[in-house]
């Protein structure tokens, strides 16, 4: 297993390449999620300010 | 072409495109979250290692695919920016508005895992000289540069054309990159795959690298549509179609 991390000496450099891959990847869907959540949000918000 | 704009309008009308993108969604993450096990699996144990630059190759598997998609993102996006000067769709303009920022990440990707990979190869993290390092680099300029002018112009609807003008005089670097190892050979070393040629690597190595094309280019299409819906619900919030979803909290 350590061998596996190990990666014949190059682990450092390629752990670090997936390392912000993973976390440039993981913002690009957590973002739109987020965003997604605030718009229906704004848009129910738009909607009870209507019915008033 | 008539027939082409009906098709568009059809499946691009704002309710039936959220309709039918909210069913695909959870199946494409199945098959993208599927693809990525398998081609990580493949390319971190399956594949042997390189006989010349050993395990550090293992880099190809997130660059390779990241690049690729770097210059498929600015296409998809240049050609939605043309559909949406020439025809006035309103989705294709969602598209390459929702494109440039994860185009933008993808580039980002591949200029810092290429760095990372060219330190134990070429023993430096970056080289000024080479074209295919600077071209690239001009395509992250492009889209920050496409992400800043929509943002900067007040009127959204000039914003969404200057942004598609920009996108498509853009384009002509795409060419520059592709190539930029050809022609000018300096550092960045020659395409592992090609569509005309068979490619110069074991079968064993190529075979994940496919795989994390595919689930690269399948991540795009997540994101894509995820952002398209978003911003659709927004621009359409005072229609009947968006109140009824709100309401009754349908996807």
């Amino acid at each position: 297993m350590s061998e596996f991390f190990y990666m014949g000496g190059y682990g450092g450099y390629i752990w670090s390449a997936y390392a912000i891959t993973a976390v440039v990847m993981t913002l690009s869907i957590v973002l739109p999620i987020m965003q997604g959540k605030q718009t229906r949000k704004r848009i129910e918000q738009m909607l009870e300010q209507e019915q008033d | 072409m008539n027939k082409i704009y009906k098709w568009f309008h059809q499946w691009g009308s704002p309710p039936t495109f959220y309709k039918w993108s909210g069913q695909w969604l959870p199946w494409l993450t199945f098959f993208c979250v599927a693809l990525f096990a398998i081609g990580l699996y493949g390319g971190l144990v399956y594949a042997p290692a390189d006989y010349q630059q050993k395990d550090s190759f293992r880099i190809i598997y997130i660059h390779v695919p990241a690049a690729w998609m770097s210059m498929f993102v600015y296409l998809v996006m240049a050609i939605s920016g043309a559909i949406a000067l020439i025809w006035h769709i309103k989705l294709s303009e969602i598209m390459m508005l929702s494109s440039a920022s994860i185009g933008a990440s993808f580039t980002f990707i591949a200029l810092v895992t290429g760095s990372i990979w060219g330190k134990p190869t070429w023993g430096t993290w970056w080289e000024w000289g080479d074209a295919r390092l600077l071209s690239e680099l001009m395509l992250l300029f492009l889209y920050i540069g496409i992400i800043g002018l929509y943002s900067a112009i007040e009127d959204k609807r000039k914003a969404a054309e200057a942004v598609s003008i920009l996108a498509l005089v853009g384009t002509v670097n795409i060419p520059i990159i592709h190539y930029s190892v050809i022609f000018v050979n300096t550092l960045h070393q020659g395409p592992t795959v090609s569509m005309f040629d068979s490619p110069s690597i074991d079968t064993r190595m190529l075979i994940p690298l496919l795989i994390m094309a595919l689930a690269f280019k399948l991540f795009y299409g997540i994101v894509l549509l995820m952002r398209s819906r978003n911003e659709l619900l927004w621009r359409e919030r005072r229609s009947q179609w968006v109140k009824n979803i709100i309401k009754g909290d349908g996807t």
